[in-house]
């Protein structure tokens, strides 16, 4: 291993020293929870646009957790994640451009 | 022309990343992000279908929505196991990371195999691309036989959108093993690639796609024999982003693939 390897080593360990390795155990376990909540939503006979607005919620939410603790984003420096974070935000809005013309499709009544 | 002269004996001063952050890491960030913009168009797409199509079929009874339950407990598990392997990793616990590693490939692998039996049975009951090899008696058999032909968007997004899903599993199954066993793994890898492939009936669209196994262990084998090195804890961290990002996706895919498409009786 040379020197700019053990560089690293030394930084990603420094990085990993925010927290215990608990916290893990209870986001799992919400995101568990969640997942049960999505399954009882999914046999709710609902309107599909109200469904699939809740259920983007839940799936939100459990991103967020994934993002911000499995994937060590809440630890980052914020200058890494306003850049990560505001560019995929502002990409993924981008493209809901396409929703009011699937809505305007189903208002037509077209089969 | 005389070459103007460089001097390289001062010391270089070390300039801190501006996010804070090794590059590899920053590296694999944007990859993620390009990624997503993928997976956002294909889950935006079936999104578009389900709202503007009124006979949108529902075809997942409860085993399918049970089975899809399972799959999720499979890659919310093998997340915590990563997340546990970076931390050993991090610790310079080597025996733990790889037996966290290990566990997390396990519970990929338990993933995908479910996943392929839920298509398999799909396949079997008619829903099919035009792309898949003729199924012997599929005309006659299934519930699924007109749902292709009425609403032919369904079946394109359901096996575009879950089929690149499994593959970014394959594929990071394979990473983990790479970054567990190194070259000890392209064995492991062929005798996988060997087996799905004489084990799967050549009707089966996994008998095509085990070779997908077969590039990763050629790919692989170039890898290591141009860039030998010992994976350290930014490796595995790095590889630990790539898998979090799948189990991510699959956190959107499964709610509205398989939750907004149950069977209600």
């Amino acid at each position: 291993m040379d020197a700019a390897q053990l560089e690293i080593q030394e930084r990603v360990a420094e990085e990993q020293t925010h927290h215990g390795t608990g916290v893990f155990y209870w986001v799992w376990g919400v995101l568990l929870v969640l997942t049960a909540i999505e399954v009882y939503l999914g046999y709710q006979n609902m309107e599909p646009k109200k469904m699939l607005t809740m259920l983007m919620g839940l799936s939100i939410v459990k991103a967020t957790l994934i993002i911000g603790y499995f994937m060590h984003m809440k630890y980052e420096i914020s200058r890494m994640k306003w850049m990560t974070m505001c560019s995929l935000v502002f990409c993924l809005a981008m493209m809901m451009v396409f929703f009011p013309d699937a809505l305007r499709i189903i208002s037509l009544g077209v089969h | 022309m005389a070459h103007a002269v460089v001097p390289h004996d001062a010391a270089a001063e070390y300039e801190p990343s501006l996010f804070g952050t090794y590059s590899k890491k920053i590296g694999m960030w944007l990859f993620l992000l390009s990624d997503s913009l993928t997976f956002g168009a294909l889950l935006y797409a079936y999104s578009y279908g389900r709202i503007s199509i009124p006979n949108w079929p529902t075809p997942f009874h409860s085993a399918s929505i049970a089975n899809a339950t399972v799959m999720t407990a499979f890659l919310l598990t093998s997340s915590l196991t990563m997340v546990l392997a970076v931390a050993a990793s991090a610790k310079g616990n080597v025996a733990k990371e790889r037996l966290f590693i290990l566990a997390t490939m396990a519970c990929g692998i338990g993933f995908i195999i479910l996943h392929a039996m839920e298509w398999t049975k799909l396949i079997g009951e008619g829903l099919r691309l035009p792309v898949f090899p003729a199924m012997p008696g599929q005309e006659t058999a299934g519930e699924m036989v007109n749902v292709s032909k009425a609403v032919p968007q369904f079946a394109a997004t359901f096996f575009g959108l879950t089929g690149m899903h499994m593959l970014h599993v394959t594929l990071g199954v394979v990473y983990l093993g790479v970054i567990a066993l190194r070259k000890k793994f392209i064995p492991i890898l062929l005798a996988c690639w060997l087996a799905a492939w004489l084990l799967t009936p050549a009707y089966s669209p996994f008998h095509y796609g085990a070779h997908v196994l077969l590039i990763c262990a050629i790919v692989i084998s170039i890898i290591l024999w141009l860039k030998p090195k010992v994976y350290d804890a930014s490796d595995v961290e790095v590889a630990g982003l790539y898998w979090h990002f799948v189990d991510l996706v699959w956190m959107f895919i499964f709610p509205l693939v398989y939750l907004m498409s149950t069977k209600i009786v």
